[in-house]
């Protein structure tokens, strides 16, 4: 057994800590956050040349080939800065998209563009009902001689506003397929949409949108399938990105809680304090070790379904919970947004119905328990 | 026992819930949800704030309560607790919390004749609107530490010091302030109350946002700031005795029951109305949990409210500290869980906020931001728990030095 990281990963975690905690303050977030793009170009170029958008394609195509494991490793640091960009959407969602469904010649298109920083893209699959099934993909696909006329809205596509190319997942007459479609095609209009994570939230609507039969994504029918080989690792990403949240929380929280001084006592001092601190340290170890146990399982291409699954309804309550706690000890300082608790306050809402929620994961959990 | 209202109050429960039923048609979509940011986040949300407050003097519900003798009605307690659940029912605004429930009180319990003649009818008339200048940064839960200094000057104080969190401060045309009049005294020693004008040479409000952007409190700095000797309330030295009889007034919670009943009908009907994955949202069984939890949650927190109107309109005030304490704590953890029981049962659509297709018109998202600052306001939670274990259970006190 080893339970460390290696050397290359401590120094990856290392750079990422250092090039963000330089780029992207806090106040940074809130502009951004503020902006209409939701978006800092510069930035993302300067990722892009750090190299942390290819570690994990394959080398094939430009990519490093790491483990999954690097990815996390970069999602958990950037949940610890609270960092808004569209890595998830473009790099995770769509990446492993591409890699899962992607013919070779789509591949060598679009996973070195990313890899440069030169393709923004969001991933359009829920719709009105918000269903996390699929069912709930009902946007229309009509074989039309060689292309498709896509019709229909979709709703919660994050970065659809900056995206260059949009994988939505349509319905043909063989079921669930995804098409890759230039944002900027005619009857594609965007708008983005009011979330309380602030994070590039959008309706997409198409209208009469012709696209290519060979804008599709795998084969016709094969989309559900696809997105299913996605989600596992996508979750896991998605909840390193939380826990990091977690733990700068708690951090935050211990540093103002020995430092806040009321009753001639720091409030750390204070048993219901030390109470609430201890519980939410249990939140944060209870998660992440099992973290790193699921992407390890990922890593070794097992079936992780449950633990998946359990994973992401785990995090999504303790990240509530800690951040709850957190605005608590904070006290009347921890409401404002001048003050960084709040962002992972907000984060930890919105994190929540990210590749689906408690009940949904649940609900998967009991099924794959044999219920 | 007899748990039904009274004839006469069956009928002013009518005549509130007629009211506020038909006055609430006039809200400007600026009002949004309520709350404090409804009514201090826009001028629009402000003045809708200040025409309730016009309608409500006219009806005589802002003094409801007051002596005769100072223009009120003397209604019972119990009247007012209705009062206060049927607003709290339809989130209305209008009554000043800090004029009408603080400082009204506090000018009744300590005030000179001439300074009863001259505030209180500004505040019965809904005509003055206060903000509340108590915590600086230093001094929060343990406000009787604060710093800042009111020092006699023949016939002046003159003010220098912060204070903070000051809801609506960039609205209000008063504030009522406690600072350290004598300089070398320690916690609640030396403290006075005083009426101060906002816009006195020397009071600057700087803004501070809430969490989800919207503007409710501020910053308030005093640099040199002169208030005439006749705006002391009460005795120099001796505002802290009366300043803890002003926090005894901060409320029972009905409206924060009844408020959470409302939102409650408001999800029945929301669930009930939307399908997904095949099935009403009303017939999923985590759903009808939390609901009918919250439910629960309102029900009790009603019961437990309806006893303190009655502990105190019968006099008994020996458990009223605790109740008034456990119903703070209660009302505003139930707000808390329904904020996120509401978001959780709406799925995606949960982190909609001012969004044409937020459920609920987004009040739940905003109630998740709104709550925590309930459960810090008005005494922290925390607090309420110490009093509740000590003063309710007897439990030892800690000593602070
Ligand atoms: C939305 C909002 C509006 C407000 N409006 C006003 C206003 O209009 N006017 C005004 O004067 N103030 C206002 N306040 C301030 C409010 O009264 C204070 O925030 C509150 O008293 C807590 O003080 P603090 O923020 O300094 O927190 P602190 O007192 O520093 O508390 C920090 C943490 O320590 C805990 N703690 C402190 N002491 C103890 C103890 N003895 N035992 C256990 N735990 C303890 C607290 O519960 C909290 O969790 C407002 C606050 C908010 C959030």
């Amino acid at each position: 057994m080893d339970l460390d990281f290696n050397k290359e990963q401590d120094m990856l975690r290392k750079s990422v800590a250092e090039f963000l905690a330089k780029e992207c303050p806090f106040d940074t977030v809130r502009e951004i956050e503020d902006s209409a793009e939701g978006f800092n170009k510069k930035m993302w170029k300067k990722m892009a040349k750090l190299g942390w958008m290819e570690i994990h394609f394959p080398e094939a195509y430009g990519g490093l080939g790491d483990p999954f494991v690097e990815m996390t490793i970069i999602m958990e640091e950037m949940g610890k800065k609270a960092f808004p960009s569209p890595f998830f959407s473009t790099v995770i969602l769509c990446g492993l998209v591409l890699l899962e469904g992607g013919s070779d010649k789509q591949k060598k298109a679009f996973l070195p563009k990313i890899a440069a920083g030169k393709k923004i893209m969001a991933l359009a699959q829920y719709e009105k009902e918000a269903s996390y099934l699929e069912a709930g993909i009902q946007l229309s696909a009509q074989s039309e001689g060689a292309d498709y006329i896509l019709n229909g809205k979709k709703m919660f596509v994050p970065n659809a506003n900056i995206a260059d190319e949009i994988i939505v997942a349509a319905r043909t007459i063989q079921g669930v397929t995804l098409f890759l479609v230039d944002a900027k095609t005619p009857g594609v209009s965007i708008q983005k949409m009011q979330t309380i994570g602030k994070d590039n939230n959008c309706v997409v609507t198409f209208d009469n949108v012709n696209v290519p039969g060979d804008a599709m994504v795998g084969e016709p029918g094969a989309g559900w399938h696809i997105l299913e080989q996605m989600a596992p690792k996508a979750t896991v990403a998605k909840c390193a990105e939380m826990l990091g949240g977690c733990e700068e929380s708690i951090a935050m929280t211990t540093a103002y809680a020995k430092e806040r001084v009321q009753y001639s006592t720091p409030i750390g001092g204070f048993q219901a304090i030390q109470h609430y601190m201890a519980d939410m340290r249990v939140a944060y170890d209870t998660s992440i070790y099992y973290l790193h146990k699921v992407v390890w399982m990922l890593d070794e291409g097992m079936d992780a379904t449950k633990e998946v699954s359990a994973l992401k309804a785990q995090v999504n309550e303790q990240y509530k919970f800690i951040t709850e706690r957190a605005v608590q000890i904070h006290g009347g300082i921890g409401t404002t947004r001048e003050f960084n608790i709040g962002l992972f306050y907000r984060r930890a809402k919105a994190f929540e119905y990210i590749l689906g929620d408690t009940a949904y994961h649940h609900d998967k959990l009991a099924d794959a328990l044999g219920m | 026992m007899d748990f039904r209202l009274t004839k006469e109050e069956e009928l002013k429960k009518e005549a509130f819930e007629a009211f506020f039923e038909s006055e609430m048609k006039n809200a400007p979509p600026a009002f949004g949800n309520g709350g404090l940011e409804g009514v201090y986040d826009t001028e629009e949300g402000f003045e809708f704030h200040t025409y309730m407050a016009g309608k409500l003097a006219e009806k005589g519900w802002l003094s409801m309560g007051w002596p005769k003798l100072y223009g009120g009605q003397e209604a019972s307690i119990m009247e007012q607790v209705i009062f206060d659940e049927v607003r709290g029912y339809y989130s209305a605004p209008g009554v000043d919390a800090f004029a009408v429930d603080m400082f009204a009180p506090t000018l009744m319990a300590g005030a000179s004749d001439e300074q009863k003649a001259r505030l209180l009818p500004p505040i019965r008339d809904g005509k003055a609107f206060y903000c509340q200048g108590w915590s600086e940064p230093d001094a929060g839960s343990d406000l009787a530490s604060l710093t800042t200094t009111a020092i006699r000057e023949g016939d002046h104080y003159v003010v220098n010091g912060q204070k903070t969190w000051t809801t609506g401060a960039h609205r209000a045309e008063y504030m009522f302030l406690l600072a350290r009049t004598d300089p070398e005294s320690r916690r609640g020693k030396g403290l006075s109350v005083f009426h101060l004008r906002m816009d006195l040479p020397g009071v600057q409000v700087r803004p501070l946002l809430y969490m989800n952007g919207k503007h409710v409190y501020n910053e308030v700095f005093f640099n040199d700031v002169k208030i005439p000797a006749e705006d002391l309330i009460g005795v120099e030295g001796e505002g802290w005795a009366l300043t803890r009889q002003t926090m005894n007034f901060e409320r029972s919670g009905a409206g924060g029951f009844s408020g959470a009943k409302r939102y409650l009908e408001q999800m029945i009907d929301y669930a009930r109305n939307t399908t997904r994955n095949g099935q009403q949202l009303s017939k999923d069984p985590n759903a009808r949990r939390k609901m009918a939890e919250v439910f629960i949650g309102a029900e009790v927190g009603k019961s437990l409210a309806y006893k303190i109107a009655w502990m105190h309109q019968k006099g008994d005030f020996a458990g009223l500290i605790t109740a008034a304490s456990a119903s703070k704590l209660f009302s505003t953890e139930l707000a808390q869980k329904l904020a996120n029981d509401a978001t959780e049962i709406m799925g995606l659509y949960g982190q909609l906020e001012d969004d044409p297709d937020a459920p609920l018109g987004g009040a739940m998202s905003d109630l998740y931001q709104m709550c925590k600052g309930a459960t810090i306001f008005a005494g922290t939670n925390e607090i309420q728990r110490n009093l509740i274990a000590w003063v309710g259970l007897g439990l030892p006190r800690l000593k602070f030095k």
